[in-house]
């Protein structure tokens, strides 16, 4: 069977943060692949393994990217395509990968179900929309039979087991698998495998952001929590006097 | 010159560096217990093709060069030692003398099994009264029926116990000495008259283990000879030339790691209310020894892509060996004394590293060995004609 993986390269989880010119300072800043999209690569190689075919991971982004894609291809990949298109938004983001996948035969798209930086969750999504195809999210495992995906995914208080058809798009959490390290043979092979790098006019593509970054900030220091003193009746008064007051929640 | 890091090596270090920090290191205390790697840390690292990163890929390793050997065990002596320390042996002087002078069929007999971890290798030169003057070598093998026969005793002998297959080497004519009188072998550990003996208790490099190894009328096929009858001595100087460059690289790694957990550990600790990284008494010293890492970084490089361009780099291999695990001595002490008695303490890693760290200026030959090796190269490149 052949799978398309989407990943996306995002900062390292450990990198210090810092702004600069209203943007975050990419300077320094060790980059890795999307831990999510890194559960989909994993899943997509032992997939691999089981049943033959071929991995292609396909990622939206600058040339820095290419680590990304070469780590994944370190890991095993076969393939890997880089659709140059540096801040893209999500609807713009999905667009292209759409457009990118267009002719290719798979029977499996898997993604991460979210990137850690923006939190947005929101490109495999909008790429099953566009290329009409069925989505389960959120899935921590993952068993293919007879052409059918059988999918358990995480609900509110529970666990749902969903069964779709292929081709499908199935986005990946935290418990699928435990992604491997790339053993030195996949290392000094990774920059032998193709990487084919297209541009938005090679594809055919005019799309705009719909998203607009107005403002980049921090979160807030956090600080040191307060204990109330007193008796209930009193310590209440108090509470509410600072959340009205103090922390202007109410 | 281009000091540019290629993306390959790059994704080495980077991977490297994720198994040291994620699979090893939370185990390190463990290991320190239990003088025992975890069999998990060494499955895993089968699976990554570790053991097999020396052996040429056509007996089943990945035949990795010496510049990208270096910058694994660079990453793997940022963790506990006692796995590279083992690692270093298996890949290094534990099989270089069969990938590089054993005949076709040893190779195709060990390698492939070598490189996959399911068989582990060890050098064993050192003798109680044969460490630095290694030319008085008492262990004999004698030609019996078409046999070699091996008697005597080596001793701290990295992997003894562990040890599938060892290059062995023993006197076969006295008379000739170092100059022709010694030989290499290739010995089993299931070759009757082999036996491990007394496994020693270290300082440091808990879970690699050292012991002696007993040689009683041990029966060696003639074809188990590595490279010519009477060579081995000057094999074994060359097996050991390359081992030197790869465990400067990982006093290296060890030392990186130390300036950056010493970096850290100033800016968190408070004295006389400020972070004493604030003091210059501080400052200076982690100056040093950043500075004293990247001069033994460079120096461990330069010399490893020489080698790999086939210079021999003699005199620079034990230049690779004295200088980073001197700089190491150094950088570990101060790391001790940035951390005050935290460093003392088995709590922080501070203490396992400086106990690791001091092997390095005596095995694989000794500083003053290394010293001697330089200045004799010297004396015959400027020679003085009398």
């Amino acid at each position: 069977m052949n799978i398309l993986v989407c990943l996306k390269q995002t900062f390292d989880t450990e990198a210090k943060i810092e702004l600069k010119d209203g943007k975050i300072n990419a300077q320094g800043i060790k980059n890795i692949i999307n831990p999510y999209d890194e559960f989909a690569v994993e899943e997509a190689l032992k997939l691999k393994e089981a049943n033959g075919g071929e991995v292609t991971t396909i990622s939206v982004g600058s040339d820095q990217t290419q680590e990304a894609l070469r780590q994944a291809l370190a890991m095993g990949a076969d393939k890997a395509i880089l659709v140059e298109f540096p801040n893209s938004d999500e609807h713009a983001t999905a667009k292209a990968l759409a457009k990118a996948v267009q002719g290719m035969e798979f029977d499996l798209i898997l993604g991460g179900h979210v990137a850690i930086d923006d939190n947005s969750g929101q490109i495999a999504i909008r790429l099953a929309e566009e290329l009409d195809l069925p989505q389960v999210n959120v899935v921590t495992k993952l068993e293919i039979n007879d052409g059918k995906a059988v999918c358990t995914r995480e609900i509110e208080g529970g666990v749902q087991i969903v069964e779709t058809p292929l081709p499908t798009v199935i986005t990946c959490q935290k418990g699928l698998n435990e992604p491997r390290y790339p053993s030195l043979k996949g290392i000094m092979q990774a920059k032998k495998k193709e990487l084919k790098r297209i541009g938005l006019e090679e594809l055919g593509l005019t799309v705009d952001n719909k998203v607009e970054i107005l403002e980049v900030f921090l979160p807030p220091q956090k600080e040191a929590g307060k204990v109330i003193e007193g008796e209930a009746e009193e310590a209440a008064g108090e509470l509410v006097r600072l959340l009205k007051e103090e922390a202007k929640v109410i | 010159m281009d000091f540019t890091i290629s993306e390959e090596l790059q994704a080495l270090r980077y991977n490297i560096r994720g198994f040291a920090e994620e699979v090893i290191e939370p185990k390190a205390q463990e290991i320190e217990e239990n003088d025992k790697i975890p069999e998990e840390i060494i499955e895993q690292a089968k699976a990554l093709g570790l053991f097999g990163m020396s052996i040429p890929e056509e007996y089943g390793g990945t035949g990795l060069n010496l510049l990208e050997r270096c910058i694994i065990l660079e990453e793997l002596g940022r963790t506990q030692n006692g796995f590279s320390s083992l690692l270093g042996a298996h890949t290094g002087i534990g099989s270089t003398g069969i990938v590089e002078m054993a005949s076709e069929d040893l190779k195709q007999r060990y390698l492939p099994r070598m490189a996959t971890g399911e068989l582990i290798g060890a050098f064993a030169l050192t003798e109680p009264n044969a460490g630095s003057d290694a030319t008085n070598l008492k262990t004999t093998a004698e030609l019996k029926d078409g046999k070699w026969v091996i008697n005597g005793l080596k001793h701290f002998i990295t992997n003894g116990p562990v040890a599938d297959v060892i290059t062995v080497m023993a006197i076969t004519d006295k008379s000739k000495g170092a100059r022709g009188g010694i030989t290499a072998f290739a010995v089993e550990k299931n070759f009757p008259g082999f036996s491990v003996g007394t496994v020693e208790k270290k300082m440091g490099l808990k879970g690699s283990y050292t012991s002696e190894l007993v040689f009683e009328d041990c029966e060696v096929p003639q074809e188990n000879v590595i490279g010519e009858i009477g060579r081995g001595y000057a094999n074994a100087l060359k097996i050991l030339n390359k081992g030197r460059i790869t465990l400067g690289a990982r006093c290296v790694g060890t030392s990186n790691k130390l300036v950056e957990l010493c970096t850290t550990y100033a800016q968190q600790r408070i004295q006389f209310g400020q972070p004493i990284a604030s003091f210059q008494g501080i400052q200076w010293m982690l100056a040093d020894m950043a500075t004293q890492t990247e001069a033994a970084r460079y120096l461990t490089y330069r010399t490893a892509w020489a080698a790999d361009h086939g210079d021999p780099v003699i005199k620079e291999s034990s230049m690779v060996k004295l200088f980073a695990s001197e700089v190491l001595a150094k950088v570990v002490d101060m790391a001790v004394q940035v951390h005050g008695g935290m460093g003392y303490m088995k709590e922080f890693p501070i203490e396992r590293f400086y106990r690791d760290a001091r092997i390095t200026r005596i095995y694989e030959g000794t500083s003053e060995i290394q010293k001697i090796i330089i200045a004799n190269r010297l004396l015959k490149e400027f020679k003085v004609d009398a």
